[in-house]
């Protein structure tokens, strides 16, 4: 297990290592188009839709989750990313929509069984048990534990074998995490940083088969980035997959064989992430067109009338300033579409940052 | 002033069978505030339950003792299963709200004029006590000549009742110790970070307030069995508070921190109000600053200063870490 830990460390890029080849070959023939069939699913999910009010926060028609590959999910705030997150682990209902795990459908499943299957998921703010110590964050996370039940827990002879195992366990996991100087400590004591790496051990001790991830990367520092990055593309190695929410775009390009991309709720795009990036919906979407171009006499002019155009309309029309190249930051923000203006944000905008955050 | 009369009866009182009933009690909110995190402001509704289950089936149906004991730990259950169904799946604070109320509500029922035949109204309930007492091993007074001594039926109230709390102690360390109590002190915690391992928190949260309720429906036997009667003013919502006092005075989510607190508790409370009174009667304080009545009121005033400083001081109680209350505070 240890020697697994520095190895996909110290190859660059997105790695040359057995699965990461097998991944993108696995991947090869697969369209790079929105709902894209997949040669092995483990997820597969189906026309769901969430609304919040009068906001329709998530609207995805079909996605499939390939089996042992790294996938991302990205997308601009406010996508509705961390609700589909939540939508798929039983966390929130959706308003309709089916969605499977392994061909097991889930619709309705509480969460606590979904995690039983072994959909394990993290979340944006970290969730460490604070008053607990790190060993016993750890063997909270493991499951089928008989002393859990009222009347085993009365008598530890029931339990003791398991709770020695799990421990084993969970030392070699804190091991590889870079967390057993930290055994003793309470969780609350740990850095923002250290918690996210717990709470991604404390999810293998239930030893899942999707591992899913909510920003892991949100307030982490650069340093331990570079570890984590590691330490995820270690789970594709033990044969897990893995689906991930980021911002970060530089850890997307880095690690995932897969990017499925989100903007208004909706699916825009899929594929490996080189041509996702380029892709000209990606781009409208999630960067704003050609936003770092200077402005000319001419486009400036163009934005006014435009602007002007709009106002007078009586309403902001939606797709057309997306449409039309260079203006789509400059627009959103004079016309005061607040939609055009959370879709422009930049990548580099980090909305959270939680080192210290509330637990 | 005689000094040693005023320890002496205070000394009584902090071993007596009121600081039984409130340690009792207090195990139950241990198991409910301070490990599993649920806010129960009705214990004084699981003491009802009890006391008047057994109260009850015996004086009025004139059924065996023991069958008392059984219906009141049965109708514990029952209680904690109405309250928890509607309520657990929710925020905390609707468990607050919803437990208070039903306290009250349990309260003025068992004291309404139209269930008069079964509960006695106000008056409540004698009589029912008397297959208890008639297994009483002691005779006259009991106790260190000269130090502190109680009457037969309070020492044989005692000696049950101490054993009772020795029991659930030896219950609460057994299930704390185990994966099931991690558990709860997780969901403590964070409710969510639970559901994502596959814990059903739900059940869980069902499973404390069980056990806990049952601790204070055994509270509730002792509260009617040390003064062989019961009525609805026993059972009033500061009862509930009392029992929150000696938990923080003790240490909440600490097996020992209820025994502590309602000793303390219990000995603080009955040496202020011996101290004042006394202090007024031989003019150490002067009658132009309090009368003997006001003087025995004191001891509120005193005991909430106390517990001020304490949640300044050593807000962690007497038996807790202070380095795991300041983890809140990051």
């Amino acid at each position: 297990m240890p020697a697994e830990t520095t190895a996909p460390m110290e190859t660059p890029g997105r790695g040359t290592s057995a699965s990461a080849l097998r991944a993108r070959e696995v991947l090869a023939d697969v369209a790079h188009e929105p709902g894209a069939k997949k040669p092995d699913p483990i997820v597969v999910a189906d026309h769901i839709t969430r609304s919040f009010g009068g906001l329709t926060a998530v609207d995805v028609e079909h996605v499939e989750v390939q089996r042992g590959v790294i996938t991302a999910l990205i997308g601009p705030n406010g996508a509705g990313k961390t609700t589909f997150f939540n939508l798929l682990t039983g966390f929130d209902r959706p308003d309709s929509g089916d969605w499977s795990f392994n061909g097991t459908s889930l619709n309705k499943v509480p969460a606590y069984k979904v995690a039983r299957m072994g959909m394990v998921r993290t979340f944006q703010l970290t969730k460490v048990l604070s008053k607990l110590t790190v060993i016993e964050n750890m063997r909270v996370g493991a499951t089928g534990q008989k002393g859990e039940t009222l009347l085993g827990a009365m008598f530890k002879p029931m339990w003791h074998r398991q709770e020695t195992d799990n421990t084993k366990r969970a030392d070699s996991l804190l091991e590889r995490f870079l967390l057993i100087k930290k055994r003793e400590d309470f969780a609350g004591e740990l850095s923002g940083g250290q918690r996210k790496l717990l709470e991604m051990a404390r999810a293998l001790m239930a030893d899942p088969e999707l591992v899913m991830l909510d920003e892991p990367m949100a307030g982490v520092n650069p340093a331990l980035k570079q570890s984590l990055l590691g330490h995820v593309k270690s789970l594709r190695d033990d044969g897990r997959t893995v689906l991930f929410v980021e911002h970060d775009m530089d850890m997307v390009r880095d690690i995932s064989d897969w990017v499925i991309v989100m903007a208004q709720g909706k699916i825009i795009a899929e594929g490996p992430p080189e041509s996702v990036m380029g892709d000209q919906r990606v781009i409208d979407a999630y960067l704003g067109a050609h936003h770092d171009e200077a402005l000319t006499f001419e486009a400036e002019e163009k934005i006014h009338a435009e602007a002007s155009s709009e106002f007078q309309g009586g309403r902001a029309v939606s797709a057309a300033p997306r449409a039309s190249t260079g203006t789509t930051e400059r627009t959103g923000s004079t016309a005061t579409t607040s939609e055009h203006a959370a879709a422009s944000e930049p990548a580099s905008t980090r909305t959270d940052d939680h080192e210290d955050g509330p637990r | 002033m005689d000094w040693q009369n005023i320890f002496s009866l205070a000394l009584q009182q902090g071993l007596g069978p009121s600081a039984v009933v409130y340690c009792l009690a207090a195990i139950g909110l241990n198991v409910h505030f301070g490990y599993t995190g649920l806010l129960n402001f009705g214990q004084a509704g699981f003491m009802a339950i009890g006391g008047y289950a057994m109260a009850a089936v015996v004086s009025t149906w004139g059924l065996p003792f023991w069958l008392g004991i059984v219906v009141g730990l049965l109708l514990a259950v029952v209680l904690a299963l109405l309250l928890g169904v509607p309520t657990l799946r929710l925020r905390a604070d609707y468990l607050a709200i919803v437990t208070i109320a039903a306290a009250e509500i349990i309260r003025q029922t068992v004291g309404s004029v139209s269930l008069l035949e079964y509960f006695g109204g106000q008056d409540g309930l004698t009589g029912f006590s008397d297959s208890f007492r008639s297994l009483n091993p002691f005779s006259g007074s009991i106790g260190i000549p000269g130090v502190v001594s109680w009457r037969a039926n309070d020492a044989w109230v005692m000696l049950v009742g101490w054993i009772l709390v020795v029991i659930c102690c030896l219950i609460v360390w057994l299930l704390m110790r185990s994966p099931w109590g991690r558990v709860l002190k997780s969901i403590r915690e964070d409710e969510d970070a639970v559901r994502s391992l596959g814990k059903n928190v739900y059940s869980y949260k069902m499973q404390s307030l069980i056990i806990g309720g049952i601790f204070g429906a055994l509270a509730g036997f002792i509260t009617a069995l040390k003064s062989a009667a019961i009525n609805p003013s026993f059972f009033a919502t500061d009862i509930t508070f009392f029992a929150y006092t000696v938990l923080l005075v003790g240490g909440a989510a600490r097996v020992l921190g209820p025994v502590a607190g309602a000793i303390i508790f219990w000995f603080l409370l009955s040496f202020l109000d011996l101290f004042f009174t006394q202090a007024a009667a031989t003019g150490l304080i002067p009658e132009s600053i309090m009368t003997s009545n006001q003087a025995s009121l004191m001891r509120f005033i005193f005991m909430g200063l106390a517990l001020m400083l304490l949640m300044i001081f050593r807000p962690q109680g007497i038996f807790g870490d202070r380095k795991e209350l300041a983890l809140d505070a990051r």
